[in-house]
């Protein structure tokens, strides 16, 4: 495993990291997140670290910075599903990722993409390639 | 040393035998030089007291008997007085007996020991001495035992209390669906920070809340430490991706923190539980309404 996968939901992209996370595949996957979304158009980026049980400071920045590069390319990003051991893991080491969103859960986090990316919706519905692929994406599920 | 262990050796049995012989009469005189500093204490009975003193003589003379009293009061021959002893005081801490009252338990028995010795040597001057010299350190070493032992088991008390203090500081209030309180109440060293953050953290996670209201009516003072701890747990509310609020600054402490410099921009706070409450609510998309109008209102319409 030296990938971690990048779905795509209409146009958010959800990065759900299950694995260990060490700093070669941080590296990874911040090269490809920043590749999809520009391949993609997507508005908004969910990164899940529910999974995510240990955290360091490198890995803590890198969280900061995919959130940077996500934001510079014209992309929301939400955090979802920090533990409280991480939480104050990262507050105990001075990351309190600012500029970055958070929620609860994925749920939440969706809802609050949705909310942030309303305006998109309207110009990609005035005829965008994204949303149109998007349309045809749920029409076969 | 080798030269005192000697002297110990050949008097052991010299004590011995005048707690022996005399057990009763000593008895008795060391209850009555007791009693004159317990007097005024009604904690104790003179029957517990009595029955206190004569279980510990009769351990003494079995380890000033048996012992090899040279090597001190920590011998194997010495361990039921230390037992004894160490019970002793235990239970007297937590009856509330000063140290000294406590320690008072061994060294009383000096008096009338010392008078019975100097009886049995008659005039051997040295052997008096030295059987003086015998006791007291003997004495000694158990009345310090006893002290420790006291200390110890005040600070376990102490410790104790620390841990249960720990626990009842930190309950996590439901106030409505989705809006948590916590009220902090006491000082706020880092320890009790530490898990009234975790278990606020935990609480947001299991009930999905979306509002922490962080109450602190109750601490008395904040300092710079204490502003950096409340930053903290605001920070690790707000990565959970929880909104905080902290209620119930008092006017005083509101001026401490200005003072202080310390910088609460980025923090939502409130003068009042009941305001933060109602910011919640409006958060949450909610409202409390009247349903009719307070029950003065009406009387007054009425009339």
């Amino acid at each position: 495993m030296d990938r971690i996968p990048i779905l795509r939901m209409g146009q958010f992209l959800i990065v759900s990291i299950q694995v260990d996370m060490h700093d070669r595949l941080a590296l990874t996957l911040q090269a490809d997140l920043a590749a999809r979304i520009s391949q993609t158009g997507a508005h908004g980026v969910l990164l899940d670290i529910s999974s995510l049980e240990v955290v360091d400071s490198f890995i803590g920045r890198m969280i900061s910075n995919i959130a940077g590069t996500s934001r510079v390319l014209d992309a929301e990003t939400v955090v979802v599903g920090i533990q409280p051991a991480v939480a104050i893991t990262l507050v105990e080491l001075g990351l309190s990722l600012p500029g970055v969103r958070t929620a609860l859960n994925i749920e939440k986090g969706m809802a609050m993409l949705r909310e942030a990316t309303a305006g998109f919706e309207e110009a990609d519905a005035a005829g965008r390639n994204s949303l149109s692929e998007c349309d045809d994406d749920s029409a076969a599920l | 040393m080798a030269d005192t262990s000697r002297v110990v050796r050949s008097d052991g049995g010299r004590i011995a035998r005048v707690l022996e012989q005399d057990s009763s009469e000593l008895l008795d005189a060391w209850i009555t030089a007791q009693s004159g500093v317990l007097s005024n204490r009604g904690t104790i009975s003179a029957t517990e007291l009595r029955a206190q003193s004569r279980e510990f003589l009769s351990l003494l003379k079995a380890a000033t008997a048996n012992g090899p009293t040279g090597t001190g009061t920590n011998g194997p021959a010495w361990d039921d007085v230390r037992g004894f002893l160490a019970d002793l005081s235990r239970s007297r801490a937590v009856q509330g007996f000063s140290p000294s009252e406590t320690a008072t338990f061994v060294f009383s028995l000096k008096q009338p020991l010392f008078s019975r010795l100097r009886r049995a040597a008659g005039s051997d001057a040295d052997a008096l001495s030295d059987d003086v010299w015998n006791a007291t350190l003997m004495l000694d070493e158990l009345g310090l035992y006893t002290t420790e032992v006291y200390q110890k088991s005040r600070e376990e008390v102490i410790s104790r209390q620390q841990r249960d203090m720990l626990e009842l500081s930190t309950p996590v209030i439901k106030l409505w669906e989705g809006i948590l309180a916590l009220p902090m109440v006491g000082t706020l060293d880092s320890s009790r920070t530490q898990v009234a953050m975790e278990s606020l953290l935990q609480r947001i996670v299991e009930t999905g809340s979306d509002v922490a209201i962080l109450d602190i009516t109750g601490v008395p003072t904040v300092d710079t430490l204490t502003a950096q701890h409340l930053l903290k747990t605001v920070n690790a509310v707000h990565l959970m991706g929880a909104e905080c609020i902290i209620s119930g600054i008092r006017p005083q402490i509101a001026q401490t923190i200005v003072h202080l410099g310390v910088d609460l921009e980025d923090v939502v706070t409130k003068s009042s539980l009941a305001d933060a409450f109602r910011m919640a609510l409006q958060h949450t998309g909610r409202a409390v309404i009247r349903s009719a109008p307070p029950a003065n209102a009406r009387a007054r319409e009425e009339a």
